[in-house]
This record gives C-alpha cells, structure tokens and sequence, in this order.
C-alpha cells in the first residue's frame, strides 16, 4: 500500500511539504507544536537528519513523532553518520514503525558543524542509498541475505539547480532516479527563470520535483546564504526587495516573497509542488501557504 | 615524487609530551621534512634553542639522511653517548621515522611533527594528498583521479550538493573532486564513464594494518 505522501504525489495535485526540525535535547515541545500547527496542511514533513551536522534528537525519532501526532513524515536520512548496516537497520525499523517515505542526502561535512572532529562515515553515497532502498523492499538486505518481513518506501533524493557546474550535478540527478527515487527535491531556488530551464530538462524524466523554498528573513540572511551556502544564489533584486521593508517588517517581506514564488510555480506548473524551509520558523509556514493562495 | 607530508605539533602539546623529561636529544631527517621546512637542519635548531629556553637540557641534536632507511639505528650509533644521557627522543620526521627509529633504539620517542598525508608534489612547494591506498583502485572509470581521496566525502557516484563553483565545502581552496573528474572525462570524450553507477565500494580492500610479503622464488 503506498503511503499517503505517495499518493499525493501520483494524484498530480500542488504538492506542499514542510519541515519539522528535532531540537538538540528531548524537550520536543517546539517540534510537537509545528507538527500540531502544519500536519493537516501539508502533504509531508521532512524531519532533518542533523541539520547542518548539528547533532540534535534523531530524525526517525521525530519522523515517528509525526507519524504518532497523525502527521506524514517524510524521514531525512544522510550517510555522513551511519555506515550501510546501521542505515539498513534505521530503514527496517522505520518502516516498522509506519514511516514509509525516506528522503536520502549525502549529508554535510562534519567540519561544518559542532562535532568537528567525529569520525565521517560516507559508507555510502546518496544514490547508493536510494538503490540499498529498493534492494530491502525486494526482501533482501545488502549482502543478499532474505529479510524476515520486508519494508516498503516513497524513496526522494535532491539535487542543486543552481550548482557550478551544473553538469556533473545532473550526471548525480540521472544516477538517483536510476537508483530508483520517486521524487525529488531541490536546494533552495530563487531565480525562477534559471528555474524553468532546469525543470526544461527534469521534465523528461518520470519524477516529481519539489521546488526548495527559503524563507528569507532579512537582507543581511539573503547574503549570507549567497556567501556561505554552496549552490544557492539570491539573486540582487530580492535582496533588495528585502532590504526595502520597513523596520520589523523584513520577515512578512520574505514570507511575501515565499509567497509569490509558490504562486507563480503553482499558476505556471513549473513543477509538481513545493517544499518550504522555514529553518526555525516553521510557524510561519501557514502564512507562506496563505501568501501564495493556498 | 612522493613524500610523507607534516605539520609541527603545537607547542604546548610538545611541551605536555616531554613534561617530567629534563634531558632531551633532538632528531631531524633530510628527506621529506626537510623540503616541507618541518624537520631539517634550521628547525631542529629552532627547536633546540626553544627547548633550552624552557629549560630542557638538549643532550645533542642530528639530521639524519632518511630516518625511514633501516640504516637510521647505525648512523645514529656515532652519537650513542649523547642518546644515552637523554631521557627522550624528540623526532621532527614523519610518523615512518619516529616508528623506524623507536624500533631500533631503546628509548621513548616523542613526535614532534604530526604526520598528513603521502602527497604529490604537484607545482614548486605544493603537494597534494592523491591517493589513499585504499586497496580498490577505481580510477580506470574516473579519468585517473581518486575521488575516494580527492573528495572530502569520498563519494565515488559524483559531487554532493556542497561543490561549489568548482571548489569544496570545507575549504575554497581545495578542487572539488568531481568537477576535476567531469572536466578531464569531457575532455576525453568518456563522460559516459562518469555515467556509470559505482555500487558501495568494499572499504576493506586490504584489512587494516596492511601487510605483504615478497612472495619466496
């Protein structure tokens, strides 16, 4: 039976998904409050895996939070922290549990977060993550050993519209829909011109795309995602724009501009749906979803 | 050329390493660090004087010529005496030499470098870490760059999302491997190599610690 984020995704509807971001500790109260407010609103929650190699409460602990809360968790797995068998095994009681749609990341460095000297692990790429995936739900584990009770997955990976070069990023794109990945979602797009051309090419290919959607919070945020953050570009207008708003007002200007580009996606049907990064704010996802007319 | 790749200790790390040791004999090799400047002749002598300053006594000080070389035991008998009256060994060579000298000498030998990696020396005064022996040689699909060593991630499928304008997420002076990869495959004509799905690599291709013998005739 396919979950309900599947089936979402095949019914050829808008699709929105947000996130849901575990807290370093086991106070859960903020993650069970945006779950509460955004799971009947939207078709999935990512729950992130150590967002930014940050180490916090586990994703598949809080993927099977929302699946408890009623919501439909979309489980954020990266192979920066777990090698192939602990990935398995992550993958079996996941979907023991009811979470049935994995999204597979390569992860970032741990040099980028506030465990700099762990062991990186990267046992596994993304795409060999998506294919082990599909391995289990034939009923065998990696190494061909038959599985007593098998597992059952919507299995998404990402890409980098923006990445330079672009081409060695789209030679990744073709592996992971060949490892099998249903959906994809994209880092963060701003530029919906250089937007479309991607999706020009992503369009022959059998698979969803769930645009990335940044929620801006000021200029100064704007660039410094554009210094900092590898594949993301906010363009000189929207900065601008940004920097325009009245004092205090610089977040309903992003949620504005968050807005307006999830309308024009959805008006235009540049691609299947959206999913909204609201990275801490996840709140004001409700206001982003009302900003585009949803 | 090869050749073993180091970075002097911090000072205090040295100091904590000879704490309760007074008397110290310095030794240096003229291969790999002297041309990295992390072991020859100036900086044993740097080292000498900043030991002596805190007060250490330095019993004597050599650069041997390749503290790797079995023959580093018999070159440092002629200075038996001052080795003797010190209650350490303090080695500015690479991990090689520190272990070939502590495996023929009875004394404790403290590191004084930590040891990077085997570079390549690729322009005058840059080296860079190309391969790391990893005993599953893929390079005959990736135009004959590693990507298990050149990509921080050692992702052998293509780049993650963190490449960037051709550069790495951890350090904007490092090449991202991949696009090293796509370009000098484009320029061969053999992208579709590049297309290729690499399945999980065996991370075992020789069990660590790795040992071989030249077979007996």
């Amino acid at each position: 039976m396919p979950s309900a984020f599947k089936k979402a995704l095949d019914s050829g509807k808008f699709i929105i998904t947000c996130e849901a971001a575990p807290g370093k500790g086991t106070n859960l109260e903020k993650m069970k409050h945006h779950i509460e407010l955004l799971k009947d609103k939207v078709d999935g929650m990512n729950v992130t895996d150590h967002q930014s190699s940050v180490m916090r409460y586990p994703s598949l602990g809080g993927a099977i939070l929302v699946k408890e809360m009623g919501g439909e968790p979309i489980l954020q797995m990266t192979c920066r922290d777990r090698n192939r068998m602990a990935l398995q095994a992550d993958l079996l009681f996941a979907s023991s549990r009811g979470v049935h749609n994995v999204l597979c990341l390569t992860g970032d460095s741990v040099m980028l977060g506030d465990h700099k000297e762990a062991k990186p692990v990267f046992d596994l790429d993304s795409s060999q993550l998506v294919a082990a995936v599909r391995t289990l739900e034939k009923g065998r584990d990696m190494a061909g050993n038959e599985l007593d009770g098998g597992v059952r997955f919507c299995a998404g990976a990402i890409v980098t519209p923006e990445a330079n070069p672009i081409e060695p990023q789209l030679i990744k794109f073709e592996k992971k829909l060949e490892a099998g990945a249903e959906f994809i979602q994209t880092q963060a797009v701003y530029d919906m011109e250089n937007f479309k051309k991607f999706m020009e090419y992503a369009r022959q290919f059998p698979v969803k795309i769930l645009a990335g959607i940044i929620l801006l919070t000021s200029a100064p945020m704007a660039r410094f995602m554009n210094k900092n953050v590898a594949g993301v570009t906010v363009p000189q207008d929207l900065i601008d724009e940004m920097a325009s708003a009245p004092k205090g007002g610089a977040l309903n200007k992003g949620i504005e501009i968050a807005g307006r580009m999830i309308r024009q996606i959805k008006e235009e049907n540049i691609c299947d749906g959206v999913h909204v990064m609201a990275i801490g704010k996840e709140e004001k996802v409700v206001d982003i979803m009302a900003a585009a007319g949803l | 050329m090869i050749r073993s790749i180091t970075r002097q200790k911090p000072a205090e790390e040295i100091e904590r390493l000879l704490d309760g040791m007074g008397r110290i004999f310095i030794i240096g090799c003229g291969t790999c660090v002297t041309l990295t400047r992390t072991g020859g002749l100036p900086e044993v002598e740097a080292m000498k004087k900043s030991l002596s300053e805190k007060g250490k006594v330095v019993t004597g000080t050599t650069v041997v010529p390749v503290a790797c070389d079995n023959l580093t035991g018999e070159i440092l008998g002629e200075v038996e005496n001052q080795i003797k009256q010190a209650d350490a060994l303090l080695i500015m060579t690479c991990a090689y030499g520190v272990q070939t000298i502590a495996r023929q000498m009875k004394k404790m030998v403290i590191p004084a470098l930590d040891t990077l990696f085997i570079g390549k020396e690729t322009g005058a005064g840059e080296f860079n870490e190309v391969c790391s022996q990893c005993g599953t040689c893929i390079i005959g699909e990736t135009g004959g760059i590693c990507p298990v060593t050149a990509c921080h991630k050692g992702l052998v499928n293509g780049p993650c999302g963190g490449t960037n304008n051709g550069k790495c997420e951890i350090d904007n002076t490092k090449d991202c491997a991949w696009t090293m990869i796509y370009n000098r495959l484009s320029e061969l004509g053999r992208l579709d190599a590049m297309r290729k799905y690499q399945k999980p690599r065996n991370h075992l291709g020789e069990p660590s610690p790795g040992k071989f013998a030249i077979p007996a005739e």
